[in-house]
């Protein structure tokens, strides 16, 4: 039996397929660059376009266009040429915040000193926080944490193999732990809650 | 797996908290990180931190698209 591909694939089926992932799309962009976010969503709906034939079925086509938004993402960074700025591994690996707010207790009447501590943080106090990290920490974080892509599915994406992605999510989460931390102390965020 | 095989130190267990709630470790090094937690206060208390910080970075993991920006890239998307 032939079987006959129905698949539409005109400029009309992309529209109406990409217009209700556009909030999506922005979001993903807005988590992984600091500005720049519509340029992003922009050229990843150009490069979608141009292989639309690609998308296999017409439900993956969210985790598709986010798939070719993280590639664009990808080769900006490689066109900056970013250094990489990270930590040495060893004081990013040893770093707990779950240790640090025992032992420095910033919140010394409350029972549930944890909870509060990140109960002290607002949406825009996380996204600064996000946008603190190197991109080689950030992307991976963003993706397995707020966007669910399963590990291999970000390797995939992200053009490394498995352990190095496990590696970057490791040294991501210690440093995001680390500049919650800090940022909480810049800020002031728990001056307030400490004084009632 | 004789009974020293299995015993992990607290970095260890530390280090892999996420990776064993994500389900992304070996069955073995599952069992470690089990056999930690089951006599370890500190490494459960790590624990329990690790999935209030998972649920923290969930729940503002979504950023809302200003209508303005909507409306523009919905103008882009027509335009192709």
């Amino acid at each position: 039996m032939i079987e006959v591909d129905v698949r539409d694939r005109s400029k009309q089926a992309f529209q109406r397929l990409v217009i209700p992932e556009l909030p999506g799309l922005y979001s993903l962009a807005r988590r992984l660059v600091r500005s720049g976010a519509e340029d992003l969503v922009q050229e990843a709906l150009l490069r979608g376009y141009r292989s639309f034939e690609s998308l296999k079925e017409d439900a993956a086509v969210g985790p598709w266009l986010k798939s070719i938004l993280v590639n664009v993402f990808r080769d900006h960074l490689r066109k900056q040429a970013r250094s990489v700025d990270e930590l040495p591994v060893e004081e990013v690996e040893h770093f707990s915040l779950y240790r640090t707010l025992v032992d420095e207790d910033p919140l010394p009447y409350s029972d549930t000193l944890h909870h509060d501590f990140l109960r002290a943080f607002g949406k825009g106090d996380v996204r600064e926080v996000l946008m603190r990290l190197p991109e080689i920490y950030r992307a991976p974080l963003v993706l397995r944490y707020m966007d669910g892509f399963a590990t291999k599915e970000i390797a995939r994406m992200l053009r490394l193999p498995l352990g190095t992605v496990l590696a970057q999510l490791h040294r991501g989460r210690k440093r995001f732990e680390q500049e919650l931390w800090e940022y909480a102390g810049e800020m002031g965020l728990l001056l307030e809650k400490r004084i009632r | 797996m004789t009974e020293k095989q299995s015993l992990i130190p607290c970095s260890e267990a530390v280090r892999q908290l996420w990776d064993y709630l994500d389900n992304a470790i070996s069955p073995e090094d599952h069992e470690k990180v089990e056999k930690h937690l089951s006599f370890c206060r500190k490494c459960c208390g790590e624990l329990e931190f690790a999935k209030e910080l998972r649920e923290f970075l969930v729940s503002w993991g979504a950023e809302e698209i200003p209508q303005e920006v909507k409306a523009r890239l919905e103008r882009f998307v027509e335009e192709i």
